[in-house]
């Protein structure tokens, strides 16, 4: 932003400006020099944003009219379903609103991983987004007790107990969580009040993403870094926004395919029935987005360790950028990572799929032996891969091989999208 | 692009796997045609009222309907009763109010905006009344079950002799449907248990199939609209969509890169 020289038109305008320069700002925000190769996995920044804006003010409307008590939750959402206007369709949208907000946070991450973006210099972008996708999961496990269903009130339960595995503690800490001596009242209302402030951070940390990310630019998918602005660059207003424009319209699509006529799918039926302390579920189960996570935590035999396990997957991701140790951005000059990378996908794939499967026999051997692939990929492969990998010539500029005149012309045409 | 709905349809795939695994255990449900599936489903109205008369006629013996008013039957998208034939259905309840100005609690008929009567005080009064079961509230029993409709359906005309090597206990019956096979409700419907006032002969299937229907719709009182509704949505998204795509190419083709 320091590069920008701008002066508004009018006297006004620019009386303000000197004081508080959001014109400058706006400006910034549509001339943003963008490079001109991005796909349409670029898109799902832009699709983040509204699925974040569109469950805070769903979650807004629903909060008015959802009663966090033990005794009336439940039949506080029964009643947005039936008597409050539209009440069905917002509760609907707020609910398939998690899943869709999973779905294209991990085709987000998914993408940086293919294309290198968390490499220097976008470390700290890279970090503030898995401190954002930590407070999303937070936030739909919270928002999923708020119903008060079955699957609501044992998975609070077996969430919460999570923190007995920590040695000496463990038993204190979860007595402090519940505000009890078992999930009760008490820890609904908190899980309300976190429910409805975790958002929020969410909203402020991705101001600080979006700035991060302002500072040194997109990153494409050839992964190189390019002159801004330049041949290589569209300005932000109007070729990427319409094309953001574009995508988000495909993903509402599907979305309101969700909404609309199968809005129970994701869900699991056990969370229509009241939440009873006496009644276990036969199988409690977490939602579709956090069964990867779940599946590690389970093929490890032991609680505590379980535990490390399950956070340390998570947490693993925030060292990947020294973890990498290429210099080359994209999987698309690395024929040897992408292989490795599309094993990593169904390596994930794999986890979420046993996840929501009984913890034994095949089911938990499958488990183990993904649950250590996963931490083998990060730990080992990406480490020694950088540094022995024979990588394709990279191009000097975007329109360098679109021009003509590179060696790996074809290379770059056929693969630089996925 | 193409890469794009390549990768759409696996991740589709994947939730498909994931939704069929939820399911667990695969039992083959008895299979009907149901009116309100898919996109343009209604309910059928006559059969949502014949639903309503076994509802109360047979279930509402044990089973509550707790977040359902009697005002409902009249709503559109419901079984559409007449406000007089509503009006007159709550009458025939006696609903505890009060407490009045002497502060006495008293009895008095149901009026529409009252919720159904249940038919137990309480959760404990229920479970003493049916050998310790409690026979669950039925308002959103559909959703709350794994096979929904299909399984209620099935539920009901499910009842069969044990197998041989099969031993029950006094009050629990064997139906092949139920988790476990075993079930603390007798066999409910017997052919002709009801007189259908519309004047349909009332075999059991019939029956399980109304009362099913009539479930569902309380589960789920805004089924039409939200199909109604999807449709217009989806058809709008489509439209602008293809809009936008064009104004895109017409903007992008400035310069010379695709899109």
């Amino acid at each position: 932003m320091s590069d920008h020289n701008y002066t508004p038109q009018s006297k006004f305008g620019k009386w303000f400006n000197d004081r508080l320069p959001l014109l400058t700002l706006a400006n910034h925000l549509t001339d943003y020099p963008t490079p001109k190769n991005l796909n349409y996995w670029w898109t799902f920044g832009g699709i983040l944003t509204f699925c974040l804006i569109t469950q805070i003010v769903t979650g807004l409307v629903l909060a008015m009219h959802y009663i966090a008590h033990a005794d009336m939750a439940f039949e506080s959402v029964e009643h947005i379903m039936r008597d409050v206007n539209y009440g069905w369709l917002i509760r609907y949208i707020h609910a398939n609103g998690a899943s869709m907000f999973f779905l294209a946070v991990y085709i987000h991450i998914f993408r940086s991983l293919f294309y290198g973006s968390y490499k220097s210099p976008r470390e700290i972008i890279w970090i503030i987004g898995i401190i954002i996708y930590l407070l999303m999961m937070a936030a739909a496990f919270l928002g999923y007790v708020l119903p008060w269903g079955q699957m609501s009130f044992w998975g609070a339960t077996v969430i919460t107990n999570l923190f007995s595995a920590i040695p000496l503690v463990g038993e204190g800490i979860v007595t402090w969580l519940w505000g009890g001596y078992s999930v009760d009242n008490p820890t609904l209302t908190r899980f309300f009040t976190l429910h409805y402030l975790i958002p929020f951070l969410i909203l402020g940390l991705v101001v600080l993403h979006i700035w991060a990310l302002h500072v040194p630019g997109n990153n494409n998918p050839i992964g190189i870094d390019i002159k801004k602005p330049s041949k290589d660059t569209v300005p932000f207003h109007p070729y990427i926004v319409i094309k953001d424009g574009f995508a988000l319209l495909m993903f509402m699509i599907v979305f309101a395919f969700f909404v609309f006529y199968t809005p129970n799918i994701l869900g699991h039926a056990d969370n229509y029935i009241e939440a009873n302390p006496l009644v276990t579920p036969a199988h409690i189960v977490p939602e579709w987005y956090l069964l990867p996570f779940y599946a590690i935590l389970r093929s490890v035999p032991d609680k505590l360790l379980g535990v490390i396990a399950m956070l340390s997957a998570i947490l693993i991701l925030a060292a990947l950028p020294w973890l990498d140790t290429s210099k080359i951005r994209s999987a698309v000059f690395r024929p040897l990572y992408k292989q490795f990378y599309w094993i990593l996908v169904a390596d994930v794939l794999i986890l979420g799929y046993v996840g929501a499967m009984p913890a034994e026999g095949l089911y938990l051997l499958i488990a183990r032996v993904a649950t250590a692939y996963y931490f083998l990929h990060f730990l080992v492969v990406l480490p020694i891969l950088g540094l022995k990998e024979r990588t394709i010539p990279v191009p000097l500029s975007i329109t360098e091989p679109i021009l003509g005149g590179s060696p790996n012309l074809a290379a770059v045409k056929k693969k630089d999208s996925l | 692009m193409i890469n794009f709905f390549r990768i759409s349809f696996l991740i589709t795939l994947f939730l498909g796997f994931q939704l069929n695994s939820n399911a667990a255990e695969k039992i083959e449900y008895l299979k009907t045609d149901w009116s309100f599936k898919g996109p343009f489903g209604k309910f059928d109205r006559a059969a949502l009222q014949r639903g309503y008369q076994v509802y109360q006629d047979v279930c509402s013996s044990c089973h509550s309907m707790k977040y359902l008013s009697y005002r409902n039957l009249v709503e559109k998208g419901g079984p559409e009763f007449s406000l007089e034939q509503a009006k007159a259905i709550a009458a025939s309840f006696e609903v505890k109010d009060g407490p009045n100005a002497d502060g006495e609690m008293f009895m008095r008929p149901g009026r529409l905006s009252d919720k159904f009567v249940m038919p137990y005080e309480n959760e404990k009064a229920a479970q003493a009344a049916n050998g310790g079961a409690y026979p669950p509230d039925m308002t959103v029993l559909v959703k709350a079950r794994g096979g929904g409709v299909d399984y209620i359906y099935s539920l009901l005309q499910g009842y069969e002799d044990p197998p041989v090597g099969v031993t029950l206990d006094d009050g629990v019956y064997y139906n092949k449907y139920m988790y476990g096979n075993k079930i603390k409700m007798s066999n409910q419907l017997s052919d002709g248990l009801v007189e259908y006032s519309d004047g349909t002969i009332a075999s059991v299937e019939q029956m399980a199939k109304d009362v099913t229907t009539f479930l569902m719709w309380t589960a789920e009182p805004h089924l039409e609209t939200r199909h109604r509704m999807g449709f217009k949505a989806i058809v709008y998204l489509i439209i602008l969509t293809t809009l936008v795509y064009f104004s895109m190419k017409k903007i992008w083709s400035r310069i010379e890169t695709e899109v």
